[in-house]
């Protein structure tokens, strides 16, 4: 049915710009919770078998700390937000004032798995609003889980609805970093924007742009 | 004389088959599930790293057979059977179906580790090939390898360790 188009670069710009006005909403929230400068980097947009799209945030056995959300309404599809160990217990320390050493000990507290969820809740929040506001449609985010595991599973997971329409998913990648002052770790999370391949119908034909040209 | 072991690597709605000294590995199983089907005799091994239970879910076409249970089983046990492994000594070794993310909302792709585990039972009992071994469900990750060699399979969990079974 949904054969594998490629988008071209009109398209692709859109989305980045889609992108972009949600990721800085969403750099703007987290500033705020957590007191620091937040920056995200322009963001990418990739078309990527899901084999790729399993290695996104690195090696599949590597180690992230992941909230997935499920987008509903009229732009339905999937968001991660995806922390490296070291920067998920560095803002729980920075929000909670609590020392989690270990992902293990992180993912068995409980004020730590709900203190990450709001932070993805937030950002999310931030993400979708401004996407809706810019585009006029009805966005939903569900209630956010929290997985704390090898990238690649939880990322295969999150890619269950997708896979049953293609073998690509269209990912909206932006990278974040801490401003200078924190850390001079270069740690980066990644926010992941998956629309569902139904959903760029309806983007680009509120956005005004072909879909042939 | 020596040969050295190669791991083939399989990706996720992949498949493939290797015969001993080589060995066979897929990273990174969620709710998805690798499904071994080897034949002790040959020395032959293949797996399957299958995301989701039934290939009538599949709105697309053509998908490839590795990615549902129902295809995958099949074509991985017909490719073995043709690459000479005995029809009647193939067994089988699951690992995966876990859920990895616990406070999701009433949503069946939530639920779809133990699908992909009950689609796959299914197929192997039509396809009359026992399940030697299994290690299923929970709420971690996994990494196995087979070795066609020793029929064993090494699972690596996060946090967890590694086990054989």
């Amino acid at each position: 049915m949904n054969a594998f188009k490629p988008l071209t670069d009109n398209q692709l710009d859109v989305v980045k710009e889609i992108g972009n006005i949600g990721a800085g909403h969403a750099a703007t929230a987290m500033s705020q919770l957590l007191n620091r400068k937040v920056d995200m980097f322009v963001p990418s947009v990739r078309q990527v078998s899901l084999e790729e799209m399993t290695e996104i945030a690195g090696d599949k056995e590597t180690e992230i700390a992941s909230v997935f959300l499920r987008i509903t309404g009229e732009l339905p599809g999937s968001m991660f937000y995806i922390l490296p160990p070291q920067q998920a217990s560095h803002y729980l320390t920075l929000l909670t004032g609590a020392e989690m050493g270990t992902l293990e000990e992180l993912a068995g507290s409980e004020m730590a798995v709900s203190t990450l969820l709001e932070l993805g809740n937030i950002l999310s929040g931030s993400y979708l609003s401004a996407l809706a506001d810019f585009t006029g449609l009805t966005i939903q985010p569900t209630v956010p889980s929290l997985a704390i595991d090898m990238a690649g599973a939880i990322i295969g997971d999150g890619l269950l609805e997708i896979s049953q329409f293609s073998d690509y998913a269209i990912v909206i990648d932006t990278l974040f970093s801490e401003g200078s002052t924190a850390m001079n770790t270069p740690v980066k999370g990644h926010v992941l924007l998956l629309p569902d391949p139904v959903s760029y119908d309806t983007l680009f034909n509120v956005l005004g742009v072909s879909h042939n040209d | 004389m020596t040969e050295l072991a190669t791991i083939i690597k399989v990706g996720i709605a992949e498949w493939d088959i290797v015969k001993a000294p080589n060995l066979i590995r897929t990273s990174g199983l969620g709710s998805c599930v690798g499904v071994v089907l080897y034949d002790d005799r040959q020395g032959m091994a293949g797996l399957a790293h299958i995301m989701l239970p039934d290939s009538a879910m599949a709105k697309h076409d053509p998908f490839p057979v590795g990615k549902y249970a129902d295809t995958a089983v099949m074509e991985l046990y017909r490719q073995m059977v043709q690459q000479g492994a005995g029809k009647y000594n193939v067994k089988a070794k699951l690992a995966g179906g876990a859920q990895m993310f616990q406070f999701q909302a009433a949503n069946d792709m939530m639920r779809i580790g133990s699908r992909n585990i009950n689609a796959i039972r299914e197929q192997l009992q039509t396809l009359r090939i026992p399940i030697v071994a299994e290690d299923i469900g929970g709420t971690k990750g996994r990494t196995i390898e087979f070795d066609p060699g020793t029929m064993r399979l090494n699972i690596r969990t996060v946090h967890k360790g590694v086990i054989d079974i």
